[in-house]
């Protein structure tokens, strides 16, 4: 692949479209796949994805290589594994995945070869919400015309390794893309969560060994394995390696999603890629990837965009999308139509999430509509503290949701006071 | 009898019965199947459960579980057209209510509901992934974005045009 600084999106938005398997192969893709099956053992590229620090991008940032790791060896390779690409993305603020998805379906086959390769996995899924018409389209398009020219289907370029990927569209909930829920799903059952261990990796779908990693995740994997994992280090401009598709929504005047190192420091993603704040509005707060980070103040936007830099600002990177807050929008409003999000989307298996977030949406709705309470307050704070730590609810769906609120109960706390106070949101009319 | 009292079509039943197979066990086509029936219907029935239950060995409650589990199943009947209009903090941000109380205005129904008509359903859903086009709404399967409350009741008027 010709050697990029923006690897992933290089293909994407040429005027004819998604590249087709010779178009790809002109401008470099399949030389990964090439390379990994012939020069290399399975074991070599899972040590090349180590040494890359590829780190996973559905949120989580659990390192890729060291996830792979934990797949039971088998020499004789006779038991079922799996290869799932997480494609349900359903967080919101979140635009990345589709972006790749439709852009380059077969950069994304490319790469769950190689991850299948190095798990010794013949089975991949493509886990794709419902709603991403298009991308189903273009994916099962792009999978058909693979398999006709031999990229996918038994013995791989004569290497004896075989691989076949089918799409699964999803009947649409956000629990899906939580990894156990989603192989649950995949099962044909409500999607709950299920309770760890049995890590995936050792009994996952059907309860045999399977990786679930996100799209644009594995559509990284080509440029490491042609590139080199030094190459990919030397792409990010601090700790953490390679590039991210960052995004921006909310009153910019060029909302959008742009491939860039990463690290990039959040005001310039702000600045010099969304083009700034739209005129007669100022930046209040934002989530900087997407509904289940905390708020980080408008204060707070030197930092760069890495794992480590934004969890020290209070916060998570998550999908690295920033949902921007300006002052000219209530942010109880904001929090009300959050929770409002997490409640519906809540599973209902246990009972802290299922009738948790639900209270806390009355609470909010209450506030933003003139009927809050000053002992509202500590009933929302009471929420934060009891189910926002991980390990008091089955699954991470209420701590996501609790971070924007705890943060967002510090952040805008004159705001919380003046809803009551005044019994009606001041900013209602504003906007 | 209504279509959605008769029995499927033989050529759906062979569909399903053949995504069932291609699977690991009968019960993980369940979703697809269910598409499949409502991508016909429209939605799906409570014969048009059973009958696909049957064909994946589950029984209908189990099925209805799975039905009723997911947003983009309808148990209920709907219009020829559906508008899913986002409801997430972007879209929200950007003016979603503005654009839903002015379909609501057009179309005479609130979210959840279906013109006298039978031409369009009105319903919200999570973020679509189109936030940089905020306010967004799936019609059928067509995405569109950049939504004023003007646009949002052009687009519903051709919805509601009577068909040539």
């Amino acid at each position: 692949m010709t050697i990029s600084d923006r690897p992933l999106t290089a293909m994407i938005g040429l005027p004819d479209g998604p590249p087709d398997c010779a178009a790809y192969g002109r401008a470099g893709g399949w030389q990964a796949v090439r390379r990994a099956l012939r020069d290399m053992t399975p074991d070599a590229v899972i040590d090349m994805v180590t040494a890359s620090k590829l780190r996973g991008r559905g949120g989580a940032g659990f390192g890729t290589g060291q996830k792979w790791s934990f797949v039971p060896k088998d020499p004789a390779a006779t038991r079922r594994k799996y290869l799932i690409a997480n494609a349900d993305e359903m967080e919101p603020g979140t635009f990345k995945d589709r972006i790749l998805l439709e852009g380059n379906p077969l950069q994304l086959i490319e790469g769950m070869i190689i991850a299948g390769y190095a798990i010794q996995a013949g089975h991949g899924v493509i886990f794709l919400r419902g709603e991403y018409h298009l991308a189903l389209e273009r994916l099962n398009r792009a999978i058909a015309e693979a398999r006709q020219v031999g990229w996918l289907g038994e013995d791989i370029l004569g290497s004896g390794f075989g691989f076949e990927i089918h799409v699964h569209a999803s009947g649409g909930r956000y629990i899906c893309g939580e990894e156990t829920a989603l192989l649950t799903a995949l099962e044909g059952r409500r999607a709950q969560p299920r309770s760890k261990p049995p890590f995936p990796q050792v009994g996952g779908l059907w309860g045999a060994p399977s990786v679930v990693n996100n799209v644009e995740t594995l559509c990284n994997l080509p440029h490491i394995v042609t590139n080199g994992a030094e190459w990919f280090v030397s792409l990010g401009l601090g700790p953490d390696s390679g590039t991210k598709l960052y995004g921006v929504s909310g009153r910019v005047r060029r909302p959008g999603a742009w491939e860039l190192p990463m690290g990039t420091p959040l005001r310039a993603i702000i600045e010099e890629h969304a083009g700034g704040i739209r005129d007669g509005y100022r930046l209040r707060a934002l989530l900087p990837g997407g509904a289940s980070t905390a708020f980080l103040d408008a204060g707070q936007i030197d930092i760069p965009m890495d794992y480590g830099a934004v969890e020290k600002a209070g916060s998570r990177l998550g999908t690295g999308l920033a949902i921007l807050l300006d002052d000219r929008t209530c942010p109880i409003g904001m929090l009300h139509n959050l929770e409002h999000f997490f409640a519906q989307e809540s599973c209902g298996w246990c009972t802290p999430c299922r009738d948790g977030l639900p209270w806390v949406e009355r609470l909010l709705d209450a506030i933003e509509n003139g009927t809050g309470e000053p002992e509202d307050l500590d009933r929302l704070h009471d929420h934060a503290r009891m189910i926002g730590p991980m390990g008091r609810t089955f699954c991470a769906h209420a701590p996501g949701a609790m971070a924007p609120l705890a943060s967002g109960l510090k952040l805008f706390r004159e705001d919380f006071d003046t809803h009551i106070r005044l019994r009606a949101c001041p900013l209602r009319h504003a906007a | 009898m209504s279509t959605a009292d008769a029995p499927l079509p033989p050529d759906l039943r062979a569909r399903i019965a053949d995504l069932a197979q291609a699977e690991h066990r009968l019960r993980a086509a369940s979703v697809s199947a269910l598409t499949m029936v409502q991508d016909y219907f429209g939605w799906v029935s409570d014969t048009h459960l059973a009958e696909t239950a049957s064909l994946l060995g589950m029984s209908p409650a189990d099925l209805d579980g799975i039905a009723t589990y997911f947003n983009l199943i309808f148990r209920r009947p709907v219009g020829r057209h559906v508008i899913l209009l986002c409801d997430s903090v972007s879209c929200w941000i950007m003016g979603r209510d503005a654009v839903c109380t002015r379909l609501q205005a057009r179309l005479g129904i609130r979210p959840g509901e279906t013109t006298a008509d039978g031409a369009v359903t009105l319903l919200p859903i999570v973020c679509l992934g189109h936030c940089d086009h905020a306010p967004a709404m799936l019609v059928d399967r067509t995405l569109h974005g950049d939504l004023t409350a003007e646009t949002a009741e052009q687009l519903a008027d051709t919805l509601r045009a009577p068909t040539p």
